[in-house]
């Protein structure tokens, strides 16, 4: 026996939009379909912008890079906004438990301060190169020409925001919420020698033009060397250094690396391997650049896990970069 | 920065988790980081006297709107698997969803890429935050749109191919050109077009409407967006009163170029939103209120006591206000019969208001309606019947600024159209109102651009030369399916269906003889 409730079924004319359709068939689309596919204007614009005459509205030519269609770039997380939210709200969930263990049991107020130290000077700082980050994945969002890529690249920049702000929370927890913690930090990623280097790539990063070689020096080559390095490498070496309840502060970073990685290296597969000419290019960048990011973390990484740490980690990039037929030193190091 | 040693405000911590993040930059210039701050000619003094419109890190935004969205989703899976689209008060509403999604859902879309670009280009990190907030806001919308639509596509025409026809259909590059200019515009302009503009002065008179209009219809999809997407409107109307007020305040050589600004999108929404007046008086079968009605609390009174409080900072209302009052009694007639008359050519139905709905307009408009529309009205839908349903087969004039046909009338005199024209370099171009020829004399080298939707159909560009192919080939509006009269469409045909009424044959006869 099966319980039956009868409804007054009608048959729809249609199953889908007709640019979903077209791209599909006629088939039930998926909330993701429907929220991501052809939504931006394409053709028929009216002015060209005053600030920047050189371009129309929504050009691709924004960058360098070319694709048939860069809706072949696509998000394999399936993230609409509301498929977005959902996923960080239980990821914010997690840290706040985190957080608010450490803050009832004072466990960062109460290290030494030397250690305490030593995270205002080589994790904290990196606040400001999340800030960075919001900032070019701001503008990739607003450059992108599909709305495929530039969703991806606006929730990237809202999470860096979001991490920003977690690593700012770890050094209100030891000034006790008076902001003094922040400024001393701040002071490092002025002024130390340690943070000139990435300070100044950071700075190089937000002259740039080109959105996608943007998207490629932050989210792959940038991320790419720091997050490892930082999140696994460095957060170990704090460990050794008594802070290990910083892990419980960072776990959000670690979690939100691994996930941006399936989007970066989807869409690094899609464009590298859509002609030899992107390709090419991206290995101009690729050539250029590295090299720079390396240089910047090198000093953090001498005054905490040491070199090799981060040559592991450029040796993984390298790894990651093979596939897509795309080298960077590293390999061998 | 505050009294060290002391536990910080919820203001002073809010800006250490945004704007101290930012520092101000040694190895790259300030002006080749954020070089369109300074070309609109608008001078800031001091970013840190901007005060954040909210306070929302990111953890609590992410919090709020995923409960938000679970709840919304909720409703939309159960319209859809209740059927809703059965529930509405009459399939006529429909057209009003039709006008919504090619209209105004891509301008969400246009929303989101401008934000994300402002929220990049301003040296102030506080305003560049709030900025790219209503970025991501803009794409839930667009999204969320997308979504609440999405069943009422499955069962009604002329919902399919929002997108396409938002940057091809004639009347949609009203819409779509008002916002290309606000996007073109330097990102101060684009705030005050935008966020105070459009949000904050006249969010009452165009988003609101469609939402209300959902509520009294039925659509109970439509109307939990509109509810769902409230806080977030809140969110963008704040933004768009501290914009405003920061850059006054900021500087007295901004008063002028804000003026200017307050004039020109004052009335370039004044323009759009004729298309909302037609709306709310003759696509709801379940009426809200009348667009004068609405256009006096929002406009009149809500916008009198805004512009008051603004006074003192040197702004005065914008110019025209009076213009624009004059004509709350005329616009939706206007447009309305300008629909009906090439209803071949929109993805959506027209029809004449049946008689309780000619007087229920005859009681909001007691000056206008019956002096000067009813009778036309009247006899129109006195031909319908006799096979002469009227469709007009040329293409009509448009503005060169707004891009509506110049069917406005002069405010002294209702019986005479209003049409401006003047020569630049050479050529002639034509306006419905001093308005838009003020705009466009203020940067003629912007608005000659204008992708005219009659001058590229003339032109050739538009996949043919004569109206079908144009409508069928290149607008993708389906013949006979999405355009023409309401009565007698399949829409209609389904609707009677679905409430167990036989169609009349005799009714649907003179439907197809346009074009």
């Amino acid at each position: 026996m099966s319980i039956e409730i009868k409804t007054n079924s009608v048959e729809p004319i249609r199953q889908t939009y007709g640019h979903i359709a077209r791209r599909f068939g006629d088939k039930p689309a998926s909330r993701y379909q429907e929220a991501s596919y052809d939504l931006e204007a394409k053709t028929n614009f009216h002015y060209r912008p005053l600030w920047d005459s050189e371009h129309g509205l929504n050009d691709p030519n924004r960058t360098a890079i070319r694709m048939e269609d860069w809706y072949a770039v696509t998000d394999p997380r399936q993230f609409y906004y509301g498929a977005y939210v959902g996923n960080r709200a239980k990821m914010q969930e997690a840290a706040e438990t985190s957080f608010g263990f450490c803050e009832k049991r004072n466990l960062l107020g109460r290290l030494p301060e030397e250690t305490q130290k030593q995270l205002l000077r080589l994790l904290v700082p990196l606040r400001h190169v999340e800030l960075g980050a919001n900032m070019n994945n701001s503008k990739a969002a607003g450059d992108a020409t599909a709305t495929t890529v530039a969703q991806m690249h606006i929730y990237q920049a809202m999470d860096r925001l979001g991490i920003g702000q977690y690593l700012s929370r770890i050094a209100l927890m030891i000034d006790g919420s008076t902001g003094t913690s922040l400024d001393e930090s701040k002071g490092y990623w002025m002024d130390d020698a340690l943070w000139q280097p990435m300070r100044k790539l950071v700075e190089d990063t937000l002259v740039m033009q080109d959105w996608f070689e943007l998207s490629l020096v932050q989210n792959v080559l940038m991320d790419g060397l720091l997050y490892p390095l930082v999140y696994e490498k460095m957060d170990q070496w704090l460990g050794e250094q008594d802070a290990e309840d910083v892990s419980m502060l960072t776990e959000f970073m670690r979690d939100w690396y691994k996930e941006s990685l399936r989007w970066t290296n989807a869409m690094m597969k899609a464009v590298a391997g859509d002609s030899e000419a992107n390709r090419e290019l991206l290995q101009t960048w690729i050539d250029h650049w590295e090299p720079r990011v390396y240089d910047a973390l090198k000093p953090l990484a001498e005054a905490s896990t040491g070199v090799e740490a981060l040559d592991e980690t450029r040796a993984q990039l390298a790894t990651r970069l093979k596939k897509f037929g795309l080298n960077s030193q590293g390999v061998s190091a | 920065m505050p009294v060290k040693n002391k536990k910080l405000n919820l203001k002073d911590k809010y800006q250490y988790l945004t704007r101290d993040m930012a520092w101000e930059p040694s190895y790259q210039k300030k002006e080749d980081i954020f070089p369109n701050e300074s070309f609109e000619g608008i001078k800031i003094t001091d970013w840190s006297q901007w005060e954040d419109p909210f306070r929302l890190t990111m953890d609590a935004y992410w919090k709020y709107q995923a409960e938000k969205e679970k709840k919304l989703y909720a409703i939309f899976d159960a319209f859809a698997q209740n059927n809703g689209h059965q529930n509405i008060s009459d399939a006529r509403y429909v057209n009003a969803l039709k006008l919504f999604l090619t209209g105004v859902s891509p301008l969400e879309h246009a929303a989101f890429q401008g934000y994300a670009r402002v929220g990049r280009d301003f040296s102030g990190a506080g305003a560049r935050v709030a900025c790219q907030m209503q970025a991501i806001d803009e794409l839930r919308h667009s999204q969320t749109q997308q979504h609440a639509m999405s069943h009422y596509n499955k069962h009604f025409n002329g919902l399919h191919d929002a997108a396409h026809m938002h940057d091809r259909v004639w009347f949609l590059s009203v819409p779509k050109s008002f916002f290309d200019d606000a996007r073109t515009a330097g990102p101060f302009e684009f705030l005050t077009a935008i966020s105070f503009s459009f949000e904050y002065v006249l969010t009452n008179l165009l988003f609101v409407p469609f939402m209300s209009g959902a509520a009294y219809n039925g659509d109970m999809a439509t109307v939990t967006f509109g509810f769902s997407a409230q806080s977030d409107e809140a969110r963008h109307m704040t933004l768009g009163l501290e914009v405003i007020k920061f850059i006054l305040e900021q500087h007295e050589d901004n008063v002028p170029i804000v003026q200017r600004w307050i004039d020109k999108w004052f009335w370039r929404g004044f323009r759009l939103l004729s298309l909302v007046g037609m709306m709310m008086d003759y696509m709801l079968p379940n009426r809200v209120m009348s667009w004068a009605e609405a256009w006096e609390v929002y406009y009149e009174q809500n916008g009198g006591a805004l512009f008051k409080d603004l006074e003192r900072y040197g702004i005065r209302p914008p110019k025209y206000q009076d213009v624009a009052n004059d004509a709350k009694n005329h616009v939706s007639h206007q447009a309305w019969a300008t629909f009906y008359q090439y209803g071949h050519a929109t993805n959506f139905h027209t029809w004449m208001p049946e008689k309780d709905e000619l007087d229920w307009l005859s009681q909001k408009y007691p000056e206008t309606f019956d002096k000067y529309y009813r009778p036309r009205f009247e006899y129109w839908a006195k031909e319908h019947p006799e096979g002469r349903r009227f469709y007009n087969n040329t293409l009509p004039q448009l503005c060169q600024v707004c891009q509506i046909p110049t069917i406005f009338t002069e405010k002294d005199d209702p019986t005479v159209l209003s049409h401006r024209q003047i020569v630049h370099e050479g050529e002639r171009y034509h306006f419905c109102s001093d308005g838009c020829c003020d705009i466009f004399k203020d940067e003629p080298e912007k608005y000659v651009q204008a992708w005219l939707p009659v001058h590229q159909i003339y032109q050739g560009n538009c996949e043919g030369g004569d109206v079908e192919t144009v409508v069928s080939k290149y607008y993708h509006i389906n013949i006979g399916e999405d355009n023409f009269e309401y009565i007698g469409s399949p829409d209609h045909k389904r609707w009677l269906s679905i409430k167990g009424k036989q169609s009349d044959d005799k009714e649907s006869g003179s439907s197809q003889d346009a074009a």
